[in-house]
């Protein structure tokens, strides 16, 4: 039982990950329509970045400070990403209004290329590390209940709290600022949020800075874990059944669909991996969407689909 | 001028049903099958034919099969790569476990099995459209992934999961040459195309195209979703299987499992939206442009005399590539195919006004 217990939360913690990264594509997909395969190249972006600077700063200005270098980095990697919003909306998204979701797919597509070549470009492509002081002791809880205690990561505890504070913070954003009822707006009715004056265009540079910034968390926290490389990006793919499992307008389906997929994926790579042979954790998200998919084809919480003709 | 089809009456059915129903059409295809059959194996070298041209003629094909589902029935997959191992692995083993099978049945046979994965996971089609199914149609990605690193049946036990195909043998030649290996893609390249085509300007494919434009309206005048949609997948499984088993077997020769990655599927996927949706001259402009657009950045550099490291060079590629896609998409959305037949309606005016 305590094992089993340990395997959920492990799940727990690792889904609030992925809800982190998926939370990304939702509000992308809110806003403005586009299905952003670019997220994941976006993470090893800021990460990289995040990295970088924090070697670089200390060396520049001659200090030694963690903290600083560190609070540093991360406002000079939310700068990037906001740049990059902004260069994309300019030089991407303008020029492809009105076109099918399967263009805008394929066009994010290439953006993901050229972040993954200018990120490497710019910020070289050996492995880096991020310290953000993130603790990696383990934790022992509940040792009355049950013999020897329930281990866990401490670092995917302040993790777990990290992606909620940010989720809150997010839900707050969007339900109570004027920029997050615009961005709301926005993504109910493009024409119509258009004819009563807000401005699409700065919208959407907004949305995907947003989208810059939580990639930048799932950066740092998933670079302070697995230390900051190409196989990165590769997180996204772990985000992609979690969108679709939560419905791809849905803010709280990315965090419910995040932790089933973290839960079922730990318990199942556990408890079934040995049977078939290992490494199942691959497709069996995949597998679990698509299972939860043929019931509620519309995702968890996404909007109805309603067929006209 | 020269493309005018002023006086070519069209007096017959038969005559109203060709291919290619403009005279100059019919020469320049005839002489662009003259080309490629007869002059390219006799002028190209070696390399070329290795870097270039099988690689274009496989890749094509499988753009063909993807176009199919894609563009014309409009079911999105990003699982091409997969269905290519799947017709890899089932060619690959045909060959090594039956003694004397035929090369050709056995690139049939991996067709065959990559049809039936292909209607396999086409059935979550049925409920889910659109984005939801492009993400669904992963799951094949990375089972068959999986499934190709993971049993060892399926690599014949081999120890480091890859697997080798020895020499190659048709109708008991042997094709050792990059020119005969060449020659074989190129038929069946044409064998499929000519197929595609008539299918898809057929019942079967107003049916698809049917489904792709709407399907609710489609089903309410009497298509089967069912039909119309499994019969997309399979014979879209078809093709790209095939063609999955050339590329194993003619381009790669050995190959691991990592050969037909999510990569894989991206770049088909662009060479369909880049070539053109729904247009069998679109997968061909497409293949074209990717597997030549590498070869191209490859050597800019080296043109321009920048000494690049190769590290560097291949992030720039990266970059390069991306910008370009964008830029495509902006620019001819409806990709490389809709360029070639405006370009077309110009010339049959062309040098005069009207």
């Amino acid at each position: 039982m305590g094992f089993f217990l340990e395997t959920v939360f492990g799940g727990l913690m690792a889904g609030m990950l992925y809800a982190l990264v998926a939370l990304g594509f939702v509000l992308i997909f809110k806003a403005s329509g586009v299905f952003n395969f670019s997220q994941g190249a976006m993470v090893l972006f800021a990460a990289l970045a995040m990295a970088r600077f924090a070697e670089w700063f200390p060396r520049w200005l001659g200090f030694e400070s963690l903290l600083l270098a560190n609070v540093l980095a991360m406002a000079a990697a939310a700068a990037c990403l906001v740049v990059v919003a902004w260069l994309v909306e300019r030089l991407a998204l303008r020029g492809l209004v009105n076109q099918p979701a399967i263009t805008l797919l394929m066009a994010t597509l290439g953006i993901s290329y050229f972040l993954d070549g200018a990120g490497q470009l710019l910020f070289g492509s050996a492995t880096y590390k991020i310290d953000v002081g993130l603790p990696k002791d383990p934790l022992f809880v509940l040792e009355d209940t049950f013999p020897g205690g329930l281990l866990l990561n401490k670092e995917d505890l302040y993790a777990a709290v990290i992606a909620a504070a940010l989720v809150a913070l997010l839900s707050l954003f969007f339900q109570k600022t004027r920029t997050g009822r615009a961005l709301r707006a926005v993504a109910d009715d493009h024409q119509a949020a258009q004819s009563i004056g807000i401005p699409l265009s700065r919208i959407w540079v907004i949305v995907w800075s947003v989208g810059g910034l939580v990639a930048l968390v799932a950066g740092i926290i998933w670079g302070s874990k697995l230390g900051v490389q190409y196989s990165i990006s590769l997180v996204a793919l772990k985000a992609f059944p979690v969108v679709i499992l939560g419905g791809l307008t849905s803010v709280p389906g990315a965090i419910v669909g995040g932790l089933i997929i973290g839960v079922g994926e730990k318990l199942s790579e556990i408890y079934l991996g040995p049977r078939v042979g290992g490494g199942i954790e691959n497709w069996f998200a995949y597998v679990l969407a698509l299972g939860f998919l043929l019931v509620r084809p519309q995702g968890l919480f996404g909007d109805k689909i309603i067929d006209r003709v | 001028m020269f493309y005018r089809e002023n006086g070519q009456f069209k007096a017959s059915y038969r005559a109203d049903l060709a291919l290619f129903p403009i005279a100059q059409d019919r020469v320049a295809i005839l002489a662009l099958a003259l080309v490629a059959f007869v002059a390219v194996p006799l002028l190209a070298s070696d390399y070329t034919f290795r870097a270039v041209l099988i690689p274009f003629l496989v890749l094509s094909l499988a753009a063909l099969g993807l176009n199919v589902l894609v563009g014309y029935c409009g079911q999105i997959s990003l699982g091409t790569g997969a269905f290519m191992a799947v017709g890899a692995y089932a060619a690959y083993n045909l060959q090594v476990r039956i003694e004397g099978m035929p090369l050709l049945l056995s690139l049939i046979g991996g067709g065959l099995a990559a049809t039936v994965c292909g209607v396999i996971f086409g059935l979550p089609s049925l409920r889910i459209r659109g984005l939801y199914l492009a993400v669904a149609t992963l799951a094949a990605q990375f089972f068959i992934d999986w499934f190709t690193n993971r049993v060892p049946w399926v690599t014949n036990n081999s120890s480091s999961g890859s697997v080798s195909v020895g020499t190659l043998q048709l109708f008991g030649l042997p094709l050792e040459t990059p020119a005969q290996r060449y020659l074989l893609c190129l038929s069946l390249v044409v064998v499929c195309g000519i197929l595609t085509k008539n299918l898809v300007r057929g019942a079967i494919g107003r049916e698809w195209m049917a489904m792709r434009d709407m399907d609710v309206a489609a089903a309410v005048i009497g298509i089967r979703p069912v039909h119309a949609k499994l019969s997309a997948f399979a014979v879209s499984s078809f093709i790209v299987g095939v063609a999955g088993a050339l590329w194993g077997f003619v381009h790669l020769g050995a190959w691991e499992p990592a050969a037909f990655g999510i990569d894989k599927s991206f770049q088909l996927l662009f060479m369909i939206i880049i070539g053109g949706l729904g247009s069998i001259a679109g997968a061909f402009f497409g293949a074209a442009f990717i597997v030549l657009l590498p070869l191209l950045l490859n050597h800019v550099p080296h043109w321009l005399g920048l000494p690049l490291s190769t590290a560097a060079a291949s992030h720039l590629e990266h970059m390069i590539f991306g910008a370009l896609i964008v830029f495509f998409l902006i620019v001819e959305p409806h990709g490389l195919a809709r360029l070639w037949s405006t370009a077309r309606q110009k010339l049959r005016l062309w040098p005069f006004p009207h």
